[in-house]
């Protein structure tokens, strides 16, 4: 088995608080690993390190082989990602965004033709394909991003809370696209907290204030806390937690 | 009441948390002052001109030396001939050149008459006036000299006297000007921007959902301004007294008075501006362009109002900070009392009012 | 390289349908060169002179007269003293009182010396400067006049005298106009480059989009080109509508060559530029930016020689002076436009600016931290 992350006592450290604090595991090729904790455990720093947007304060990383303190540009050549806060541009349209970013991550124009032509047929954004983004729905908004972060064939995408605020329809498809990249090898690297979106992993980790707390396959982490579901995993882990809400 | 303080503290975590912000907010207007009293003047020394010494004799020499002796001038060079004028004056540090023709001496001693030219820059109209003025003075006190003591018959002595301002030390007419555009760049654009960032955050819905009296919302933003802007004029005057040795003439209280009067008109059109707009750079675009621009060009300070054009100067019966810079020039510097500015003063809460009335007028209790 | 043409496609986009941006770019130029320059009119005219007359001879009204036919005095009135004449200077009816004392004649032609008493309202130091020279050279003029008419004594010939002759070059008209228009445009491609650019990347931040160009691969200075190219383009158009502007409505055309002139506003736009960028990796809002950017401006602006003479600045704040690239760019303007200065003349400006511009924009590059 590949491991295209790998994390040692991985720690984030704001003055005294610690927002991260010695993460250690591992991720392996073409798997949908979920990265799941209640607000404030900690879930989005220990992304943003892994994407190579914040320096750790201490502990080892290294994503698709690269190391995190000395290689943050060449794991970005490697890695999508969809942030929390929608971050396409909303005052320009749908193909612009795609042929922006692909082209910042170095296609060339002809696969730029190709491959919009494809997104846009995949996503059913016939359409809106010359609209501004901001006149788009939610929801599309989020596919629309989830397939920029694809563009350049990266080898991990980073996607945090990608469901959030949309309707269940859309979250299914949006899951469907997901199990599509993964099939084709790209490993995914996802935060969330509905728990459902738990069961579609193949692995999940759950963070309490700053730790990883547990790291195991949702049926082995249902059998290990003998409950049905995985809310009441969750919620025998995080209900001792000092920190969120 | 309670709900009132409740917001207030709000606005005041907001306000304060922001240390970037209040650094400017602050540091601005004692920058502004330190610079205006102390780096900007209208008074003339020390101005680069050039020499063409084509006498080259003796009484060119000692007219020479007496006019770099004099401290509004500095003699760069002293060309030989006329030739080199041009390019001394293109290369761009010289405003004047000083001609001595090659007969000067000789002139002067046998003819009793002798001439010199005076070439001006007049890119800066005033300043070559002025520098042609001083030049000349100095050319007519050496004549004097030259004459000795000799009686002149018939003579008219002017005695001048600079009233208010004998060292003409722009202070006087600045750090009013500096008082009014601080205050309204502080309380307009900082009040309009904070409401309208509410706006655009989203914020103002849930507010405006609330049982609390959206007025209420509107007021506690522009508290925090009134204080912090008070403060700024207390650091205006204090630096401006002891550092700048700016006299006040008048009542401090009726200063102050009038500058919380002032500070309330500008939060105001804060306020309108935050009704009517809904984008952050909107709100700051406009109160840049709708009032920054404006008052620095209608207040009074920078540029004369009587020299404008007529329609300029109705225009600039609408600025409030024309009046507020009248109000405080009166007060410090001529020390007026109330009686010599109620009528600014009444313009002022007019001119308050009236926005007051338009804002409620237009506030919507349901967002578009 | 293709990163900086994607770049610049999607900056161009954002400002083409930025409504805000082209509405500036079109109607600041338009206000600053028509309204500002009809404000800015520092000539002083118009000295508004009240008379204390209590000699009441064919002299003192002579005087009187030949103050008024100057055409640089209005006459508001006589009063009967000096403190009424104080009240209209109080009441900012009068700038400058004029008294003249009784036997006022008298003393002119038996003692040889009649005295006048002048007093000037110094608020305003340059109309006190330019209204008391006035005064005083009609005065010594009337006084002259005197001294021929009361026929010239053997004395007098003896007196020694320098006659001068002023002349005005390059403003024949003193035309206050054609002095702050250059310093005019020079303020409002200061202001554009500024403040778009200092706005830019932070409102990126605000929005979030900062993060997504973050975790690409971009390299930092292609990033920071692709900012700068946007506005210096847009610098150079709203330098082109000003100068059309100012040849169309005050029919000011340079005396020199367009083309320096280009060239500096080229470089100068690079360096007001890299302010703005530079400013823009310290702030987090685009109030923050707003704020500090408008405080150096200000700062700029007003030490940059616009409105008073660098010449007359203490020491320190000449040396400040010469730290700060507006000042160089104002010369320059007036330079050119007025004086037809050439390209050897600003060689000096012009190298100055270039070193601002490569260390604000080296110094933007290197904070901008992608990873923080």
């Amino acid at each position: 088995m590949n491991t295209v992350i790998q994390t040692d006592k991985l720690t984030k450290r704001f003055g005294d608080f610690i927002a991260t604090n010695e993460i250690t595991l591992e991720v392996y090729k073409g798997e949908i690993f979920g990265f799941l904790g209640a607000n404030g455990a900690g879930k989005t720093t220990a992304m943003r390190m892994l994407c190579g947007l914040s320096k750790p304060s201490s502990g080892k990383a290294t994503i698709a082989g690269f190391d995190v303190y000395r290689e943050t540009e060449k794991i970005k050549k490697n890695i999508g990602y969809m942030s929390q806060k929608f971050s396409l541009y909303d005052d320009l349209t749908v193909l612009e965004n795609i042929s922006f970013f692909g082209g910042i991550y170095g296609l060339s124009d002809r696969q730029l033709k190709e491959k919009s032509e494809t997104l846009i047929g995949r996503l059913g954004l016939r359409q809106e394909a010359n609209k501004l983004v901001a006149s788009l729905p939610l929801g599309w908004k989020q596919k629309l991003s989830f397939s920029v972060a694809l563009l350049h064939y990266p080898k991990i995408v980073f996607l945090d809370e990608p469901t959030g605020g949309v309707d269940p329809l859309t979250r299914r498809q949006f899951w469907d696209l997901i199990y599509e990249a993964a099939a084709g090898g790209v490993t995914i690297f996802v935060t969330t907290h509905y728990m459902d979106e738990a069961e579609y992993c193949n692995r999940i980790s759950i963070m309490v204030d700053g730790k990883v707390e547990a790291l195991d396959s949702p049926a082995n982490l249902k059998k290990t806390f003998q409950v049905n579901t995985m809310d009441e995993v969750f919620y025998q882990l995080a209900r001792g937690a000092k920190r969120g809400e | 009441m309670k709900q009132f303080i409740t917001f207030l503290r709000k606005e005041f975590a907001h306000v304060l948390r922001d240390k970037k912000t209040l650094l400017i907010l602050f540091g601005m207007p004692i920058v502004q002052i330190l610079i205006f009293g102390f780096a900007l003047t209208n008074e003339v020394k020390n101005t680069k001109i050039v020499v063409v010494d084509q006498a080259r004799d003796e009484s060119s020499q000692q007219l020479i030396s007496r006019i770099e002796a004099s401290r509004y001038f500095e003699i760069e060079t002293i060309l030989p001939d006329a030739k080199e004028i041009d390019n001394a004056f293109r290369r761009g540090s010289v405003k004047m050149a000083v001609v001595f023709p090659s007969n000067f001496g000789p002139d002067l001693a046998h003819l009793k008459r002798a001439q010199v030219q005076i070439i001006a820059d007049a890119s800066d109209p005033n300043t070559a006036n002025t520098l042609t003025n001083y030049m000349s003075s100095v050319i007519a006190a050496h004549q004097d000299e030259l004459n000795g003591n000799s009686e002149i018959p018939y003579r008219i002595q002017p005695h001048l006297r600079m009233l208010y301002n004998p060292q003409l030390k722009g202070v006087h007419n600045f750090v009013p000007g500096v008082m009014a555009l601080v205050l309204m760049l502080v309380c307009v654009m900082m009040t309009a921007v904070s409401i309208v960032r509410e706006k655009e955050t989203g914020t103002m819905e849930i507010l405006l959902v609330s049982p609390f009296k959206p007025l209420l919302v509107m007021v506690s933003k522009a508290v925090p301004y009134l204080i912090l802007s008070l403060i700024n004029v207390v650091t205006i005057l204090l630096v401006s007294m002891y550092i700048l040795d700016l006299p006040v003439n008048g009542s401090l209280l009726l200063l102050f008075a009038e500058s919380t009067l002032f500070i309330i008109t500008c939060l105001t059109f804060g306020i309108f501006i935050s009704v009517k707009t809904n984008s952050q750079q909107v709100a700051m675009l406009i109160s840049l362009m709708g009032m920054m621009l404006p008052t620095i060009m209608f207040s009074g300070f920078m540029f004369p109002i009587e020299n404008m054009p007529v329609a300029l100067q109705v225009i600039s019966n609408i600025v409030p900070a024309k009046w507020f810079y009248i109000i405080v020039k009166s007060i410090m510097i001529k020390g007026l009392g109330f009686s010599g500015i109620w009528k600014e003063t009444l313009i002022l809460a007019g001119i308050t009012l009236f926005l007051l009335v338009v804002s409620l007028k237009n506030f919507k209790i349901r967002l578009a | 390289m293709r990163t900086i043409r994607f770049l610049l496609q999607k900056e161009f986009r954002q400002i083409f349908r930025n409504k805000i941006i082209l509405a500036m770019i079109l109607v600041m130029p338009a206000v600053q060169l028509i309204i500002l320059p009809l404000a800015a009119d520092y000539e002083v005219k118009n000295i508004n002179i009240s008379v204390v007359d209590h000699d009441h001879s064919p002299y003192s009204r002579k005087l009187i007269s030949t103050i008024t036919a100057s055409g640089y005095f209005v006459l508001t009135g006589y009063q009967s003293s000096y403190k009424e004449a104080f009240r209209l200077i109080e009441q900012d009816k009068a700038d400058l009182i004029l008294e003249i004392p009784a036997s006022f004649e008298k003393n002119v032609i038996k003692e040889n010396s009649g005295h006048l008493f002048i007093a000037v309202n110094a608020i305003n130091g340059v109309k006190a400067n330019l209204g008391g020279a006035y005064l005083t050279s009609i005065i010594n003029t009337y006084n002259h006049d005197i001294r021929l008419d009361m026929a010239p004594s053997p004395r007098f010939n003896d007196q020694s005298r320098i006659a001068t002759t002023s002349t005005n070059r390059f403003n024949a008209l003193m035309n206050y106009r054609v002095f702050m228009v250059p310093g005019i445009l020079a303020i409002l491609v200061t202001m554009i480059g500024g403040f778009l650019s200092a706005l830019n990347i932070v409102k990126e931040k605000e929005v979030g989009t900062i993060e997504q160009i973050n975790v690409t691969p971009i390299r930092k200075h292609h990033f920071i080109i692709g900012k700068l190219v946007p506005f210096w383009v847009l610098g150079n158009v709203v330098f082109t509508i000003g100068l059309l502007i100012s040849r169309l409505i005050y029919g000011i055309v340079p005396a020199g060559d367009l083309l320096v002139l280009y060239c500096f506003v080229a470089v100068f736009l690079l360096s007001v530029l890299g302010l703005g960028l530079l400013i823009s990796t310290f702030c987090d809002t685009q109030q923050q930016a707003m704020f500090i950017m408008f405080f150096f401006m200000m700062i700029f602006i007003l030490l940059g020689g616009l409105f008073t003479s660098t010449d007359s600045m203490p020491p320190w704040a000449r040396v400040v002076s010469q730290l700060n690239p507006v000042s160089y760019l104002i010369s320059v303007m007036r330079m050119v436009m007025l004086k037809g200065s050439g390209l050897k003349d600003v060689a000096g400006h012009l190298a100055i600016v270039g070193v601002f511009a490569v260390v604000l924009n080296t110094w933007a590059v290197l904070n901008y931290k992608k990873t923080s």
